[in-house]
This record gives C-alpha cells, sequence and structure tokens, in this order.
C-alpha cells in the first residue's frame, strides 16, 4: 500500500472511531454512587481484598454502602422508612443513618 | 520489643518468627513473651490462624472467577499453600495474588484447566485497573481537528487504568459466562482483552484481533501510524477503526504528544 492510501485508510478508521463513540455516548445513561439505597451485602464495587467494599454492606440501606444507579435518579428512588418512620433517602454523600456499630 | 520492655532482650528474631507464623508445623517460638511477660502459648497459634485465614479470604476476594470455577474447598485448598509459598510483599492487600497466575500455570493437577491463569491475570490486571490513577480522558474533537499528517505523526498517553491482555484461550467468554446472567456459551477461540475503566469500575472488552499489538506499540511511544504498521504487520485483518472505538469510548487516550508546531 502506498502512502497515501494508508494515510486515507488511518484517516478513514479515525473517522469512523469518532461516529462510533459519537453514537454510544448519547445512548449510554452515565452513572452515579448513591449511599444509603443497598440492601445487605448488595452494594456495588469491585475494589478487591482490602478494601471496605462490594458486598461487605451488613444491613438494609446502610448509610455508608454504595450502588451504581443512572444519573439524576439516586435522591428520588422510593425507600421503605426507617423502624422509627422517618423517611429514607438515597444521597450522593455518605450518610451517617443504618450504619452498623 | 516496645520501649516499655527495653530491659528484656529479644529472645526470638524476626526470621523466627515469621518462619514459624508460615508454617503452623513449626513449634511456637520458644522465649516469645505477651506484655505480662507470660510466655504467648496459644495465642500465638491463634495470630498464625488469623494471618492464614485473612490471606485465603483475600485470595477468595481477589478471584472471584477462578474461586467460582474450582469451588470453594479446592479454592481454600489452593490457598492454604499459595499464601504459605507466597507471603505478601505489601502491606495493601488489593494488590495480593500478583503471583497467583504462575502457581496456578505449574500446578499439574490443574493442567486440564489450561485457561485458568489467563483468568486469574484477567481478575489481577481487574484489580489494578480499579485501583490506577484517574487521569482525565482525551476529547474526541482533539482528534478530529488533526490534519492527515498531525494524525499519522501523533503520539499518545494511555490512561493509567487501561489495559490489554493476551490469551490463547476465550478469555472474555469464560469472564462474561461467570459475571453476567443468561451470557452464550464460551466459544472455542483465542480471544484478547481490552480493560478500560469509565468511572468507578473497570470492564473488559473484547479486542479485535491486532489490537494488543497496537495498543503496546501506542504504549511503547510509536505514533499512530507506526503502531498500525505493527498491528497490521502482525494481523493483516487489523481492524483500527473498531480498535480505537474501544478505546476512545473507553477513556483509553488521555493526551496527544509528538506533534510538531
Amino acid at each position: 500500500m502506498s502512502n497515501t492510501h494508508k494515510t486515507l485508510a488511518v484517516m478513514g478508521a479515525v473517522a469512523a472511531a469518532l461516529t462510533a463513540v459519537a453514537s454510544t455516548d448519547a445512548a449510554a445513561q452515565s452513572k452515579e454512587k448513591c449511599y444509603g439505597i443497598s440492601l445487605a451485602g448488595q452494594n456495588d464495587c469491585a475494589a478487591g481484598p482490602g478494601t471496605t467494599c462490594a458486598g461487605t454492606s451488613t444491613v438494609d440501606y446502610q448509610g455508608n454502602a454504595w450502588t451504581l444507579v443512572d444519573a439524576g435518579t439516586c435522591a428520588t428512588l422510593e425507600l421503605p422508612a426507617s423502624a422509627d418512620g422517618s423517611a429514607r433517602n438515597g444521597s450522593l454523600e455518605p450518610l451517617a443513618r443504618d450504619v452498623p456499630a | 520489643m516496645t520501649q516499655t520492655n527495653a530491659s528484656h532482650t529479644v529472645a526470638v528474631s524476626q526470621a523466627e518468627f515469621t518462619a514459624a507464623m508460615r508454617d503452623a508445623r513449626l513449634d511456637i517460638p520458644a522465649g516469645l513473651i505477651d506484655a505480662e511477660h507470660h510466655p504467648a502459648g496459644r495465642r500465638f497459634s491463634v495470630y498464625r490462624n488469623n494471618v492464614a485465614v485473612s490471606l485465603r479470604e483475600a485470595l477468595h476476594t481477589g478471584f472471584p472467577i477462578i474461586a467460582k470455577l474450582l469451588g470453594p474447598q479446592n479454592m481454600d485448598g489452593l490457598a492454604g499453600i499459595f499464601l504459605r509459598a507466597h507471603p505478601p510483599k505489601s502491606p495493601l492487600m488489593m494488590h495480593y495474588g500478583d503471583e497467583f497466575p504462575e502457581f496456578l500455570a505449574n500446578m499439574q493437577q490443574l493442567s486440564h484447566l489450561g485457561y485458568l491463569p489467563d483468568i486469574a491475570r484477567l481478575e489481577l490486571a481487574l484489580r489494578r485497573s480499579y485501583h490506577a490513577k484517574d487521569v482525565a480522558p482525551l476529547a474526541p474533537e482533539a482528534l478530529a481537528q488533526l490534519s492527515a499528517d498531525e494524525l499519522m505523526e501523533a503520539k499518545f498517553e494511555l490512561a493509567p487504568a487501561a489495559m490489554v491482555l493476551n490469551s490463547l484461550w476465550p478469555i472474555y467468554d469464560i469472564w462474561r459466562i461467570n459475571t453476567q446472567d443468561d451470557a452464550p456459551k464460551p466459544t472455542n477461540t483465542a480471544q484478547d482483552v481490552l480493560i478500560v475503566r469509565n468511572g468507578f469500575d473497570p470492564v473488559p472488552h473484547l479486542l479485535p484481533v491486532g489490537g494488543v499489538a497496537f495498543f503496546n506499540a501506542l504504549q511503547r511511544g510509536e505514533c499512530l501510524s507506526d503502531a498500525n504498521n505493527a498491528a497490521n504487520k502482525e494481523t493483516p485483518e487489523f481492524d483500527l477503526g473498531a480498535t480505537l472505538t474501544l478505546m476512545i469510548s473507553g477513556n483509553a487516550l488521555t493526551k496527544i504528544k509528538g506533534l510538531h508546531p
């Protein structure tokens, strides 16, 4: 292949890649970390040993455990109220509620 | 020992202590005392057991697919042998198990499961990717603005979280069937994998053939044109477009270098 042909081939491939990326970006939902919504043992994370991480939450809706949810939905997720009747909500920051002693 | 015990000479060397800690068949080191100057006795055995259990759990957590493929009992047994042969070199447990793939490859009893070492490599790479430094990705527009000559000469910095793995086994399919519901059965093909991290969690992608050579050439600092030639030379059917799509959408490119002003 001549150099001009090679350049054209590479340019074509880059252009195709950029088009493909642009169209998948629009389709892909971004995610956010949502604290206080995971059931016990169901929190996300893939950090492996030596970290306080995936599947380590011990109570339902533990305040410092998170799960990835679609961006913008965290605070509006419906959760059962606490035992004392106060409402529970998800949060983008770690919460002090429902943290095991 | 501590300063309050400075009057007592250390009766047990670190080497003795470490050896006894790693082998339950050895006696409790003589002369080992507690804070009250009583012989440490069985408390040493408790400590020895805790060390082994914590490392075994670290291996279970760090290699979930290996543990799943082998079953918990076999994994326990392997972990027991491994942790004594390869104690941690760093207190950071998140990277424990560097030697595990080699260890699996050398286990004769596992030689019929030839793909295990590569799956372990994949699990290690996923962990490294998770803990790799954050770097802002290259905006795709920056690529679109280059002239033809600039594009051919462009060199790239790659994200620390981006990694490739090549294998003679269908490692992507094996990873998928063990992590996702309703995944198709593994095909009988060699598969290469690109690991990228968008945000929090690293994700492996099936990399088109030749992609590993292309990625490695870019990582060595070769320009786009040379990296493309390197991949084509090895694999004439190399698909630059598909490989770049994966790399760009996975935030694997972080910076363009080597442009002449």
